[in-house]
C-alpha cells in the first residue's frame, strides 16, 4: 500500500524534543557523573605506567585507554565497555513505552506525523545524547592527560583515538537499538529495563562460559584429525562474536594498540615473513573492518525489528 | 445538501473472529455535532480509530475530508483534531510546552505557534495554568487543555473520545457548553459516550451502537418520537403486592417494567392521576412519582431489548 507524504516528517522536532528530555533529565546526570568519574579514575589510575613509557612508546597516549591496573582494574577501554551498554539502555529502555503509560501515543500519533518519525527521532535523539557524552568524555581524558604528561598526542594517536571514540558511539547504537526494542515489546518499562539488562550481563560476562560450553557441542574435537581442531577453534570464535561485548573489544584492540596484527587464529606458517611492530592506521582499519560492520549491522537490524513491531502495535493504551 | 465531512461505507474491523465493528455506513455532514452512542466494547473507539488511520480497518472505506486516512493519514490528520479516551500529556512539561511540541509537529513556526497557542489557552480559560506542569492538572483542565490543542491546530474536524468520561457534574456541564461554543465556530463535530442521556442535549444526530453496528441514526427528537411512539414516562416507587397487574390494566399504559425499587410506565399521555388510583386501588402505598422526559437510554433499552449486550 502507499502511504503519501514525508516518513520522516517531524522526526526532527521529535528528536529536539527527546534531546531536552534526555539531557535535562536526573538520570542523565546519575550516569554522566558515573561515567566521568570513572574517565578522571583511569587516567590517575594509569598514568604513572603511562609516563614511565614515554620515549619508549610512540603511542603513549593510547596507553591511557588500554592499561589495566593489574589483576583488579580494568583498563579504561574496558570500563567504556561495561558502562555504554548501561547509558545506552537507561536512555532505550523507556523511549517507546513511556508514551503509551502516559496516554501521550495515541494524541501524538494524531498529529500529522508517521509512526517512523518517531520511531527514529528517538533514536537518534538518544544516539545523540550519547555521542555527545562519550565526545565530552574523550575531550576529558585526553585533556587530562595532556596536563599530566605536559606533551600533546600526535597526529596517528588523534586518529587511533577517534577511530575508537566512532566505534564506541555504534557500540553503544547497538545496545539503545536494543532498548529501544524492548521498550516496543514491553509496555511495562521496568521489564524492559530489566530484559535489556539480562542480555547485557549474559554478554558482558556470561557470554564466555556460554561459548565454552557450546562450542565441543557444535564442533567437537576428532582426536584422529588435527585439523578438527581449527575447527572447533574457529566455531567458538564466530559464537563469541556473535556478542557485540567482543566485537568492540576487537575493535578497541585493533584501534588502540597499532601493534595488533590479527584478531583471530594465526598460524606460525602465516607469520613467517611477518615484521613485527605497530601496524599503519589503514590496515588497522582494515583489520577491524568486519567487526565494525558486525557492530553496524546489529544497530540496524536491531532498529528494524523494532520498528516492524511498532508499526503493528495498536495505538490504544 | 453540501459534501459530507466523514463518510463510511462498510467500514469493518474484526480482531481475530470477533467484529468489533461491522459493516459501518456513516455520513457526517459539515457542522454537525454527531453522537456515537453505546455501551462499552460497542466499537466507538475503534471507529474512531479508523477514521484517523490509526487502526486499518478489515474491510470497507472511510473518507474524512475528502481524504482517505488509510493512504493520505497526513492529510487527514492535519485537518482533524482528536481527543483521546484517556488523553495524557507530558507531565514534566507545561501546558503551553506540551501544545508547542503539538505545533512543531504540526509545522508552524514558532511565532505563528505561540500566537495560536495563547489564544487557544484564553478560549479554554487555561492561560494561567498553562505556564505551570501539567502534573498539577486536574483531570477536567487535562481536558481542555485536548481541546485546546484542537483549537490551536485549527482542526475544521474534531473527533472526541468520551469527553465527558470521569468528570464531575460541573466540569461536565462546562465541557459540554465548550462543545456547543465550538459548533458555533462552524467545526464539526464527532463525539463518542456511554452516556447517552448526558450528551443527548448537544448532538444534532446520534447513532446508538451495539456491537460493532448502528441500530439506530437520526436526530433525538425523531428517535425519541419514532422509537417511544412519543410516550410519557412516569417513574414510580410503590409498595405492595401485583402492582404491576393493576397499573398495566390501567387505560393509556403501554409499558410496565421493574427497575429495582423503581417501576417504570410508559403512557400515551400524562396519567399521574389514573395511576396513583390504581397504586391506591390495589392496596399499596405510593412513595414517589415522577414523570420523567424520556431519554436515549430509554430508546437504546427499547431498542436492543433483548440483544445481549457484549459490555
Ligand atoms: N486490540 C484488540 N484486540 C482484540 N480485541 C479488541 C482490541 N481492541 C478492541 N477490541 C474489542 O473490540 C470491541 C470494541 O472495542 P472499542 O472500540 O474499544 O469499544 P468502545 O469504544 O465502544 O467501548 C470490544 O469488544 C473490544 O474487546
Ligand atoms: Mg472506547
Amino acid at each position: 500500500m502507499r502511504r503519501e507524504g514525508s516518513a520522516l516528517a517531524g522526526a526532527g522536532t521529535v528528536m529536539m524534543k527527546e534531546l531536552g528530555d534526555n539531557l535535562s533529565s536526573t538520570r542523565m546526570r546519575l550516569l554522566e557523573l558515573l561515567v566521568f568519574l570513572t574517565g578522571a579514575g583511569a587516567v590517575f589510575a594509569t598514568i604513572g605506567e603511562v609516563r614511565d613509557a614515554v620515549g619508549e612508546d610512540p603511542f603513549v597516549f593510547l596507553r591511557i585507554f588500554t592499561t589495566a591496573k593489574g589483576e583488579t582494574l580494568p583498563s579504561f577501554a574496558a570500563f567504556l565497555g561495561f558502562l555504554i551498554p548501561i547509558v545506552a539502555i537507561a536512555l532505550g529502555f523507556d523511549s517507546v513505552n513511556s508514551e503509551f503509560n502516559g496516554k501521550t501515543m495515541s494524541r501524538i500519533l494524531a498529529q500529522p506525523i508517521y509512526r517512523d518519525a518517531l520511531l527514529f527521532g528517538k533514536f537518534m535523539a538518544g544516539l545523540t545524547t550519547l555521542a555527545v557524552m562519550l565526545c565530552a568524555l574523550w575531550i576529558f581524558v585526553i585533556g587530562l592527560a595532556i596536563l599530566m604528561l605536559g606533551l600533546p598526542p600526535g597526529g596517528e594517536e588523534v586518529m587511533r583515538g577517534l577511530a575508537f571514540l566512532i566505534a564506541s558511539i555504534a557500540y553503544g547504537g547497538a545496545w539503545l537499538a536494543l532498548a529501544m526494542l524492548f521498550s516496543v515489546s514491553f509496555r511495562s518499562a521496568a521489564t524492559a529495563a530489566l530484559a535489556s539488562l539480562a542480555v547485557w550481563l549474559l554478554f558482558a560476562f556470561f557470554w564466555n562460559m556460554v561459548v565454552t560450553v557450546l562450542t565441543p557441542v557444535l564442533a567437537p574435537v576428532d582426536p584422529y584429525n588435527p585439523m578438527s581442531v581449527l575447527h572447533t577453534v574457529e566455531v567458538g570464535q564466530a559464537l563469541s562474536r556473535l556478542s557485540p561485548n567482543t566485537l568492540f573489544a576487537e575493535t578497541t584492540l585493533a584501534f588502540l594498540n597499532p601493534g595488533t596484527r590479527s584478531l583471530g587464529l594465526v598460524l606460525t606458517s602465516q607469520m613467517q615473513g611477518a615484521i613485527s611492530g605497530p601496524l599503519p592506521f589503514s590496515e588497522s582499519v582494515a583489520l577491524v573492518w568486519p567487526q565494525v560492520t558486525g557492530l553496524l549491522a546489529t544497530v540496524i537490524g536491531l532498529f528494524t525489528v523494532a520498528y516492524v513491531m511498532f508499526q503493528r502495535q495498536e495505538v490504544r493504551a | 445538501m453540501s459534501q459530507p465531512v466523514i463518510r463510511t461505507q462498510a467500514l469493518t474491523k474484526a480482531y481475530g473472529s470477533r467484529l468489533a465493528v461491522d459493516k459501518l455506513d456513516l455520513t457526517i455532514e459539515p457542522g454537525e455535532v454527531f453522537g456515537l452512542l453505546g455501551p462499552n466494547g460497542a466499537g466507538k473507539t475503534t471507529t474512531i480509530l479508523m477514521l484517523l488511520g490509526l487502526t486499518e480497518p478489515t474491510s470497507g472505506v472511510a473518507d474524512v475530508a475528502g481524504f482517505d486516512p488509510l493512504r493520505q493519514p497526513l492529510e487527514v490528520k492535519r485537518r482533524v483534531g482528536y481527543m483521546p479516551d484517556q488523553v495524557g500529556f507530558y507531565d514534566n512539561l507545561t501546558g503551553v510546552e506540551n501544545l508547542r511540541y503539538t505545533a512543531r509537529l504540526c509545522g508552524f513556526t514558532s511565532k505563528e505557534a505561540d500566537e495560536r497557542i495563547a489564544k487557544a489557552l484564553a478560549r479554554v480559560r487555561l492561560t494561567e495554568a498553562g505556564q505551570r506542569a501539567v502534573a498539577g492538572y486536574s483531570r477536567g483542565m487535562r481536558q481542555r487543555l485536548a481541546i485546546a490543542e484542537i483549537l490551536m491546530k485549527g482542526a475544521s474536524i474534531a473527533i472526541l473520545d468520551e469527553p465527558t468520561g470521569g468528570l464531575d457534574p460541573q466540569s461536565t456541564r462546562e465541557f459540554l457548553e465548550l462543545i456547543r461554543s465550538l459548533k458555533k465556530d462552524g467545526m464539526t463535530i464527532l463525539l463518542s459516550s456511554h452516556m447517552l442521556e448526558l450528551v443527548q442535549s448537544v448532538c444534532d444526530r446520534v447513532a446508538l451502537f451495539s456491537q460493532g453496528k448502528i441500530g439506530l441514526m437520526g436526530r433525538v427528537e425523531d428517535l425519541l418520537r419514532n422509537v417511544l411512539g412519543g410516550s410519557h414516562i412516569i417513574r414510580i416507587e410503590a409498595s405492595g403486592a401485583g402492582l404491576e397487574a393493576a397499573l398495566e390494566r390501567v387505560p393509556g399504559v403501554t409499558r410496565v417494567t421493574r427497575d429495582g425499587p423503581v417501576l417504570r410506565i410508559e403512557a400515551t399521555g400524562d396519567i399521574r392521576g389514573d395511576i396513583a388510583r390504581a397504586i391506591v386501588g390495589a392496596g399499596g402505598d405510593l412513595t414517589m412519582m415522577d414523570a420523567g422526559h424520556a431519554s436515549l437510554d430509554d430508546v437504546y433499552a427499547r431498542f436492543f431489548e433483548g440483544i445481549p449486550n457484549a459490555a
